[in-house]
Formats: structure tokens, C-alpha cells, sequence
């Protein structure tokens, strides 16, 4: 560093204002339809992945509102066995693949950047790319489920019931494709965030000042780069059985049907902690900011959130007990699955002293991380039941479990990403959400959550058995299920009064300043919305609370180009400058790809040679995409040496 | 009829529902304290004019405090939970009466084993057990995974195809017990259900002998005229029916049709009018079912129902 030239300016508002007319010209967001299909900015991409989602959750809402008419009588005539299995199947399938992953990722393409402090994520087009995959994905299984070959065994696809002989048509390969399509999205959405995350924080944001929410994601992203493999080899192997006759799953032929469900749940349990550790984050985050403190236990929390990373990975074979395994080992499995509820507990003890120490201020986000208390404790206490394995051998595939389930997910997840939508509505649009209907909707859906999931405890308990269409009249299970329907009306309600007031607020909200919770985090210290090019000018970072605590006259970030898409990179731990980069332009070809890419799986699906031949225009198009072009050439990356950012006193927090 | 984990009729069940209300007071209680002083938490917060971090190092103290009692209480229910495992282990005696029972979709085959093949009996949806006797269940899935489980005697095990499986159960309460499907298992997984009768060992001993049995003949004209339809029509292609020319195994054993409660797996109560009914359309009783829908008169099909009816 010592070799560094330091070049003093002047820094005048005039300069700043200037410089922010050029910023704005060169990270000019696209426009025209091909602008649109061409965007680059993560903020869009970010919140085009979460609208998405949030449309998949209301479909998937939808389904769900669906089987609870079915089942709110016995042996309702309203839809068929045919029907409800779909719709059984695509409410899980959305809701795991096309919502809860996805929403998350979204977040962390939105505001992993602001809250690192950087002008934008790395690998943007790649982001891009995993966008239109996410959607062409959604969109196939959608069509698919209207043409009426659309999946119905289930989010899970067990074999035999999925495989060759015993799911004929193409609802199976529809479902392996979709999970393709997610597959291939997270993928690169993970490693977007985790480049983002390890090479774009700003000068001073050391590993240990990162706020809890990207330290989420990244711990998420990195499950998801373990995880996920194992069920792209699933349904690989289960499409291949079904397309070309292997025989990986056929036990007949020496394969074996409990293969599939280990690589299944080797993908499948760790994917719940993908859709949890992230509103762990949130957690963390709404807390903190209603506290008005900096949160207690930050590294006990950080700690937390690894831990459960690598213990969610030594879980899976507790959903396969009622499969009759060893002894000695599902014992293991049942010792791993209650140690996970250590971290959980140390973050809640965590929250708890923190809103215990701070000053709380009841806005309707802390409402939603409230509720996450008094729901997801119940989860995971109904949790710890279903890892005893003569427990859950009784509870196992009942309503119980789906109780257990939705007051994990949506307690543990829904609730604290419904905070924090309340809480970034600023920052997404520039107006304060509305607070009286903020309220009912909280209440309704808390209300609703509780009558819809609480009885299902009992119904299980009675001996429902899940994933059935109807039942019989005189087991004592129809006052419970016509509670759960009132319920899911309830919930439907709270869902209706969040979208009038995000229309309403987005029409008539209070103008939001930059920081309208007093938060500490950097997203806070741009404007709302941010602009494109998110920070100008931007100070090295000095504490974990920058805006709580860093001192006003901290160093100022220079010698970034502001003429075209400059980006500074730093390295992995301590977040020292290390070299100038520019940032991709925005670009067609990402999407184009996307599209063949689209192609060439959904027309596998009919020949295997689809794989062959249809592989030739995605190849085409990453050609283009990576093409480069005379003004990029012209802005190749710039080693340390020859242009190492200056910051203004030459300090940085070496 | 009961199906329900909490009110257990026998010994695997009861130490599971036992187990069940040990967890669920400790939970409930850990709950009720956390929820408590969260609510001491927010109100101490909300009054307070400024947040303070001057007690920081109390707070990390109480947190490692809340740990280690987490850890503990976790390590309980570990135990707990294996000592019920263990428990259950040594239920499974090895003087046993062996069923081998065989799931298809939608249905259950039920087979008492006898070192005699010809003192073997087949019946279907329906398991007969004498009080007090251990009986180890041999799981076998024919089609698909399916999960027998009759929720107030016993854990639910996986039928898998390819595997064996054994369940060991005891019945310790005379009474009628209902059993489901527990795991997807496609169209109509939810009409997939069983009856289990435990009855007093010498009422259990006359039952099995009369299963011994073959089929009842005929003695009225009109079930004469049932054996006759059975025997011409596609029903042997598919049923058994011991003593006649139907020996199919496609369906359930119907020998003894008439001593079992329900008909098409646990779906409809067996009464002349709903096997009636059953036969003229068994699609729109249970759409998807693998039961054709057989051409007959009203005559045919009232007479086939007088000869179903007294295969006792």
C-alpha cells in the first residue's frame, strides 16, 4: 500500500453534484423492450425476482385455498382425486421452488450490495441469466399445470409412484425439468452473491462489520452450491429412468427406490435452512433497528448461522424414519436433528436481550419479527417431537406434520420476509407503507395463520394422514378442518389488505427519507429508492453500525471512474481496496440464452437427441454474450499498480 | 372407530403416547417461559427512553445460561426419545404370529402365515388379532410405497418395493381399530384404509378356523345364480374365491367377504345396498380404482350381491 501515490483533492458539493450527473449517465438503467430484457442493475433484477416470487406465493396461496374448500367437509365433491393431487403437488412445488428460494434470492440481489456498500453485484448478466431461467421455469410448470400435465406426486416425486412404470404421461418429467430450471437459478444466484459478497465490500466493511443479513446469504448461497447438486442428480437420474430406460431407480433391475429419497432429502433438508437462515437474518436486522441498539451477540449470531449451515446437512435421513432404517443410526439422525435447535435457541436468547436492553418501537415490521416468536417456537418445539424417531413414526406424513412444517416456514420465514418487505417499502419506492392497514393486515394474518395450522396438530394427532383428497365422515375430523378453512379465509383477507396497502401507499404514501427507521445499515444512508449508481459519495465504513456509529468526518472513497461502470474490488477478509473492475454493460444475450436454454430443456422432455441439438443455440448465444466489445476491451480490468483508488486522507482502516 | 395416536389400545403404541406427553409438557413448558420473558423484554423496551448497551455483559451471561439449560433440556428429550426406542426394541418377541401383509394401490392383501401352505389365510383391508399376542407384521408393497400404520397400536412403517419390512404390534384392548395409507401412494391414496379387530383369543382361534374354510356354497336360488355370474364373468380373473373357479389375484381375496366390515378398502361400510352400489359403478365410489365396471342387469348384479353377501 505504502507504493500507492496519494493524490489530495478538494471535495466540493459541486464536484459531488457533477460527478452524480455522470454516475447517473453511465449506470443509466436500459430502456424499450429491449432495455428490459437487457437489464443489468441488481435492484431490478433483485425486485423482478421478488415480485415473481411473491405472484408464485399468491398462485400457490390460491392452491392452497383450494384443497382447504376440498377439505373443509367430508368427501367434498368439489374437486377430484385427479385435481387435488396436482394441486397438492404444485402448491408445494411452487411454494418451495418458486417462492421461498427465490424471494431470498431476490433480497440478496436487492440489498446485499447496499448493505456491503458496493455500486452493484458482481457477475451481473449471470444474475440476469438466473432471472429468466427462474422465470421460464415458473411460467413452464404454470402451462403445464393448465394443459394438464401439470406434476402430481408431489414436491418430493418418490419413485416408484414418479418413475416409468407407475407415472405415465409427462407430469413427472415436468416436474425433474422444473427443478432444472430452480436449479440452474440458484446456482447462479448464488454465486453472484457470494462474489458479491467476498469481493465487493467497501473499504473498511471487514468480514466481522458485515451487518447479519449478508452474512445470511452467504451462508445460505454457500448451502445452496452444496445442496442442490443432490437433487439435480435426483431428477436426472429419475428423468433419464423415465426418458431413455435406465434403470437407476428400478429395483427390479438392481436399482432402488431409497436411493432416490436419500438424494432427495440430501437436497431437501438443507433447502429448508435455505428458506430459513436468510429470515434469520431479517430477524436480526428488524431487531436490531426497533431496538435502536446494536444487536446483541453478533458473533454468537454470525456463529449460529454457520452451525446450522453444517448441521443442516446432517438432518436429511430424519424424513425417511417411517422408511425402516437401522436403529444405531437413525439414533444419530435424532441426536442431529434436536442439536440444530441449539443455534435457534442462541439467536432467540440473542433477540430477546437485545429488545430487552433497547428502546422498542412497535412499527409494523417488528410486529411480523414478533410474531415470528410465537410462531416459530411452537414449530420448533413441534420439531423436536418429529425427530424422535417413535414419535415421529407415529406423527410422520400427518396433518401434524403439516402443521409443523407451516409454522416452521411461514413462522420462521414468511413472517420475518413480510417484516422486512414492510421495512425495505421505502427503500423499494421511496414512501412510507402505510401503518392502520399495515396493522390488520399483520393481525389478520397472524390470526389466520394460527386458526389455519394450530388445529392441524390435532387432526394429525387423530390420524389424518396428509396428502389425501377427501375423508371419511365420523372420525372426528370435520370440526377441525372447518376451522383450518376459516382460517385460510382469514389469511386470504390479511393477504387481500397487504396488497391494498402497498397499492395505496405506493400512490399516496409519506415521502421516506433516506433513513426512515433510524436504521444503521448502509442501504439507509442513500436516498429511497437508491439511485442506479446506489452511493455517491461513499465513506470507508469504521464500524458494524456505520450510521449509528461511524464518526461524521470518515474518509471518503476516490478515484473510482465515474464516466463508465467502475467498480472497486477489495479482498475477501478485510476489505482493502484491491483493484478497479468494470462492471458488465447491460446485455440481451443473458436472456436470449435463457430462452434456448428454456428450449432445449422443455424439448428434452420429448427426445433425448432435444439435448443434443438443442444445445447448439445456447452455445450460440454465450458466443455473443461474452463477445467482447471495443469499449469494453477498452476497460479492462486495472491491476493494482497501475490504478490503486485513492481514498481521500489517504487512510484506509489498515 | 378409533384411529388415533392418543388413545393407545397396545404396548408399542402406549409407550410412544407416553413418550408424546413427557416432550409435550416440557415444550409447552420452555415455551411458556421463553414467550414470558419475551413479554417482560418488550415491555421493559418500551418504556425505556434509550436504548442502553451498558449491560451488555449481564445479558452475554444470561444468553451462555440459556444455552446450557437449552442444552441440557435437549439432551433429556434425547434420552427420552431413546429410551422409548429401546423400549419398543424389546417388544419384539420372538414367539410371534407372523401376517405378511402386502399393499397395492389402493388396497391391503392380508396373509396369515402357517408352516402348512393349505393352513395359510388370505383376506384383504381387514387384520383379525387375538388379544395379548405379539404379531410381527411382514411388509411387502407390490406397486408403489405405500405406509401401514393404525395409529392406536403402533408407528407407521414404509412398504417398499424391492424391501421387506417388519412391524411388531400388540393388541392389549379388545376393539376395532382403523388403519390408513400413510404415504402418497397416488389417485386414491386417501380411500386406502384398513380395519383392525382385536378380539379375545378364542373368538380370534374360532375366526381364523372358519377362514380356513373354502367359500360357503350357494343355497338360495338367487346366490346360485351369483356363483354362476362370478364364474362366467371377469371377477375370476382378478378375485379368488376358494372352492369356485375364481382364482384371480389381481383383487382381494373374497372367500370370506361377508365376515369383513368394510368394502373397497375401508371406504364404505359393507351393506348389501353399497356393494350394490359398488358393482354397478365402483368408479364413481372410488374414481381410479383398478375395478372395472362390469355390463350387468340389475337382476345379475342383485343376484351376484345375494352371493357375496353369504360368503361369511
Amino acid at each position: 500500500m505504502s507504493a500507492t501515490p496519494v493524490v489530495q483533492r478538494e471535495i466540493t458539493d459541486e464536484a459531488i453534484a457533477a460527478e452524480r450527473i455522470e454516475l447517473a449517465r453511465s449506470w443509466a438503467q436500459a430502456r424499450g423492450v429491449i432495455g428490459f430484457l437487457s437489464e443489468v442493475d441488481h435492484k431490478r433484477i433483485g425486485l423482478r425476482f421478488i415480485i415473481t416470487a411473491l405472484a408464485f406465493f399468491a398462485l400457490g396461496g390460491v392452491l392452497a385455498a383450494l384443497m382447504r374448500i376440498q377439505l373443509s367437509v367430508p368427501e367434498n365433491a368439489f374437486l377430484g382425486p385427479d385435481l387435488y393431487n396436482q394441486i397438492f403437488t404444485m402448491h408445494g412445488t411452487t411454494m418451495m421452488f418458486l417462492f421461498a428460494v427465490p424471494v431470498f434470492e431476490g433480497l440478496g440481489l436487492y440489498f446485499v450490495p447496499l448493505m456491503v456498500g458496493a455500486r452493484t453485484i458482481a457477475l451481473p448478466r449471470l444474475a440476469a441469466f438466473g432471472y429468466w431461467m427462474f422465470l421460464f421455469g415458473g411460467v413452464f410448470l404454470y402451462v403445464s399445470f393448465v394443459l394438464n400435465i401439470g406434476p402430481d406426486n408431489g414436491w418430493f416425486s418418490y419413485v416408484p409412484l414418479a418413475g416409468p412404470e407407475f407415472g405415465p404421461g409427462k407430469r413427472a418429467d415436468t416436474w425433474a425439468q422444473l427443478i432444472t430450471f430452480t436449479e440452474v437459478a440458484s446456482l447462479v444466484g448464488a454465486i453472484v452473491i457470494i462474489v458479491t459478497i467476498f469481493k465487493y465490500r467497501r473499504p473498511g466493511m471487514t468480514l466481522d462489520r458485515m451487518p447479519i443479513f449478508p452474512w445470511a446469504e452467504l451462508v445460505t448461497n454457500f448451502m445452496i452450491i452444496f445442496a442442490m447438486p443432490a437433487v439435480m442428480l435426483a431428477s436426472t437420474a429419475l428423468i433419464l429412468d423415465r426418458l431413455v430406460g435406465t434403470h437407476f431407480f428400478n429395483q427390479a433391475q438392481g436399482g432402488d427406490p431409497i436411493l432416490y429419497q436419500h438424494l432427495f432429502w440430501f437436497f431437501g433438508h438443507p433447502e429448508v435452512y435455505l428458506i430459513f437462515l436468510p429470515a434469520q437474518g431479517l430477524m436480526s436486522t428488524l431487531i436490531q433497528t426497533f431496538s435502536g441498539r446494536p444487536i446483541v451477540g453478533y458473533a454468537a449470531l454470525v456463529t449460529s448461522l454457520v452451525a446450522t449451515a453444517f448441521m443442516g446437512f446432517g438432518l436429511w435421513v430424519h424424513h425417511m424414519f417411517a422408511a425402516g432404517l437401522p436403529e444405531i443410526g437413525a439414533s444419530f439422525f435424532t441426536a442431529a436433528s434436536m442439536m440444530i435447535a441449539i443455534p435457534s435457541g442462541v439467536q432467540i436468547f440473542c433477540w430477546i436481550a437485545t429488545l430487552w436492553s433497547g428502546k422498542v418501537r412497535f412499527e409494523v415490521p417488528l410486529l411480523y419479527a414478533l410474531g415470528y416468536f410465537a410462531i416459530f417456537i411452537i414449530g420448533g418445539m413441534t420439531g423436536l417431537m418429529v425427530a424422535s424417531v417413535p414419535l415421529d413414526l407415529q406423527v410422520h406424513d400427518t396433518y401434524f406434520v403439516v402443521a409443523h412444517l407451516h409454522y416452521v416456514l411461514i413462522g420462521g420465514a414468511v413472517f420475518p420476509l413480510f417484516g422486512a418487505l414492510h421495512y425495505w417499502f421505502p427503500k423499494f419506492t421511496g414512501r412510507m407503507p402505510g401503518h392502520r392497514l399495515g396493522m390488520i393486515g399483520f393481525w389478520l394474518m397472524f390470526a389466520g395463520f394460527n386458526l389455519t395450522f394450530f388445529p392441524m396438530h390435532q387432526l394429525g394427532l387423530d390420524g389424518m394422514p396428509r396428502r389425501v383428497y377427501t375423508y371419511l365422515p365420523g372420525l372426528g375430523w370435520e370440526t377441525l378442518n372447518l376451522a383450518a378453512t376459516a382460517g385460510a379465509v382469514a389469511m386470504v383477507l390479511a393477504v387481500v389488505s397487504i396488497v391494498i396497502n402497498v397499492i395505496v401507499s405506493m400512490r399516496s404514501g409519506e415521502v421516506a427519507a433516506a433513513n426512515p427507521w433510524d436504521a444503521s445499515t448502509l442501504e439507509w444512508s442513500t436516498s429511497s429508492p437508491p439511485p442506479p449508481y446506489n452511493f455517491h459519495p461513499a465513506t470507508v465504513v469504521a464500524s458494524r453500525d456505520p450510521l449509528w456509529e461511524d464518526p461524521p468526518d470518515q474518509p471518503i472513497i476516490d478515484g473510482i471512474r465515474t464516466d463508465r461502470r467502475e467498480v472497486l474490488v477489495t479482498r475477501l477478509l478485510d476489505a482493502e481496496p484491491d483493484h478497479r473492475y468494470h462492471s458488465p454493460l447491460p446485455n440481451v444475450w443473458p436472456f436470449m440464452t435463457a430462452l434456448f436454454v428454456s428450449i432445449m430443456l422443455i424439448a428434452s422432455m420429448y427426445t433425448p437427441w432435444a439435448v443434443v441439438w438443442g444445445s447448439i443455440p445456447p452455445t450460440i448465444t454465450l458466443i455473443a454474450w461474452f463477445w467482447p466489445r471495443r469499449k469494453e476491451v477498452d476497460d479492462e480490468t486495472h491491476p493494482v499498480e497501475k490504478a490503486r483508488p485513492r481514498l481521500d486522507e489517504a487512510t484506509g482502516p489498515a | 372407530m378409533i384411529q388415533s395416536v392418543l388413545e393407545s389400545a397396545g404396548i408399542q403404541a402406549a409407550r410412544v403416547e407416553s413418550e408424546w406427553w413427557t416432550i409435550f409438557w416440557i415444550t409447552t413448558i420452555v415455551t411458556v417461559i421463553v414467550l414470558a420473558v419475551l413479554g417482560i423484554a418488550l415491555k421493559r423496551g418500551a418504556a425505556r427512553t434509550d436504548a442502553t448497551t451498558s449491560h451488555d455483559a449481564h445479558l452475554h451471561r444470561y444468553i451462555a445460561f440459556a444455552t446450557v439449560l437449552t442444552v441440557v433440556i435437549l439432551f433429556g428429550i434425547l434420552v427420552r426419545s431413546i429410551v422409548t426406542t429401546r423400549a419398543l426394541a424389546s417388544e419384539r418377541v420372538t414367539d410371534v404370529m407372523q401376517i405378511e401383509v402386502t399393499a397395492y394401490q389402493w388396497w391391503w392383501s392380508v396373509e396369515y402365515q402357517h408352516p402348512e401352505p393349505e393352513q395359510r389365510v388370505r383376506t384383504a383391508n381387514e387384520l383379525r388379532l387375538p388379544v395379548g399376542r405379539t404379531v410381527a407384521i411382514k411388509l411387502l408393497a407390490s406397486d408403489v410405497i405405500h405406509s401401514f400404520w393404525v395409529p392406536s397400536l403402533s408407528g407407521k412403517l414404509d412398504a417398499i418395493p424391492g424391501h421387506e419390512a417388519v412391524l411388531w404390534l400388540r393388541a392389549d384392548k379388545a376393539g376395532v381399530y382403523r388403519g390408513q395409507c400413510a404415504e402418497y401412494c397416488g389417485f386414491q391414496h386417501a380411500h386406502m384404509a384398513f380395519v383392525v379387530v382385536a378380539e379375545p383369543p378364542d373368538q380370534f382361534e374360532r375366526w381364523i378356523q372358519a377362514q380356513r374354510k373354502t367359500a360357503e356354497q350357494p343355497q338360495t336360488e338367487l346366490a346360485q345364480r351369483g356363483l354362476h355370474i362370478v364364474q362366467r364373468s371377469a371377477c375370476v380373473m382378478c378375485h379368488t374365491i376358494r372352492g369356485t373357479a375364481a382364482g384371480g389375484r389381481m383383487g382381494p381375496d373374497l372367500t370370506h367377504f361377508a365376515s369383513r366390515s368394510t368394502i373397497a378398502a375401508g371406504t364404505l361400510p359393507r351393506t348389501p345396498e353399497h356393494v350394490n352400489n359398488w358393482l354397478a359403478d365402483p368408479q364413481a365410489i372410488k374414481p381410479g380404482n383398478r375395478m372395472p365396471t362390469l355390463a350387468l342387469s340389475d337382476a345379475d348384479r342383485a343376484a351376484l350381491v345375494a352371493y357375496l353377501e353369504q360368503l361369511r
